[in-house]
């Protein structure tokens, strides 16, 4: 029980920090492609125009996105384990929804903008 | 007793790295929900996208703006202890951090139409 226990603290550790290289990267790629999408002025056409039917954009933001939906809940996690009083089971409960929504919230958004047609 | 281990750098980066970790984990959804509007419905998105130009909206996004970049390098500076080992200058990293992302801010808000 003990050993399981530590085990999968291990794996969660690892997740945490294999996601933090990936989104190391991804933030770095995000905040410069917005500076550079703000001078031209951001608007729903201009999103559209930028990311719908560009598979890399597609591929880019998928892996963004797995990468967050695993990121926040374990840290989410550790913030709530170590501040409240909630049981752990509750605790993991609580934040794997949070990662399922993330990531639901975010397929259908990203798949959303690829498909968009976007207005001439 | 006085904390005199509260009375640190290194405290206030993780105390930084732990806030702005949370303040990402509620705007991300809220930033996700939003975007999605570009696709069911673009007019009440181009209406946000101008009250977000607003001088107050822009300067709360520029914080939030800071924020992840202040997880991006407090983060880069913990893999770096974890994998690379301890270096005597972790007060000069915090710094470092600290700087980077208010100038990533300062970059972003100079750009905010």
């Amino acid at each position: 029980m003990i050993q399981n226990t530590v085990r999968s603290e291990t794996w969660l550790w690892l997740a945490q920090r294999t996601s933090a290289v990936v989104l190391a990267v991804c933030i770095a790629v995000h905040l410069t492609t917005m500076i550079i999408a703000m001078q031209g002025g951001v608007s729903t056409a201009e999103i559209a125009g930028r990311i719908s039917g560009n598979p890399m954009w597609l591929v880019f933001y998928g892996i963004f996105l797995m990468a967050v939906a695993i990121h926040a809940p374990i840290g989410m996690r550790t913030v709530l384990l170590e501040s409240t009083s909630l049981s752990a089971k509750r605790v993991g409960l609580l934040t794997m929804l949070l990662g399922l929504f993330v990531f639901v919230l975010g397929v259908r958004t990203i798949l959303g903008l690829y498909q968009m047609v976007p207005a001439s | 007793m006085k904390q005199t281990h509260r009375n640190h750098p290194t405290y206030w980066a993780f105390l930084l790295h732990r806030i702005s970790g949370v303040l990402l984990a509620i705007f991300i959804p809220v930033h996700l929900y939003v975007l999605s509007l570009a696709v069911t419905d673009g007019a009440l998105l181009d209406e946000f996208l101008r009250w977000s130009s607003t001088p107050i909206v822009k300067l709360m996004e520029t914080g939030m703006v800071v924020m992840l970049a202040a997880h991006l390098t407090g983060g880069l500076r913990l893999l770096g202890l974890e994998f690379l080992g301890w270096v005597s200058w972790q007060k000069t990293m915090v710094a470092l951090s600290v700087g980077i992302s208010l100038a990533i801010g300062l970059v972003f808000l100079l750009n905010a139409d």
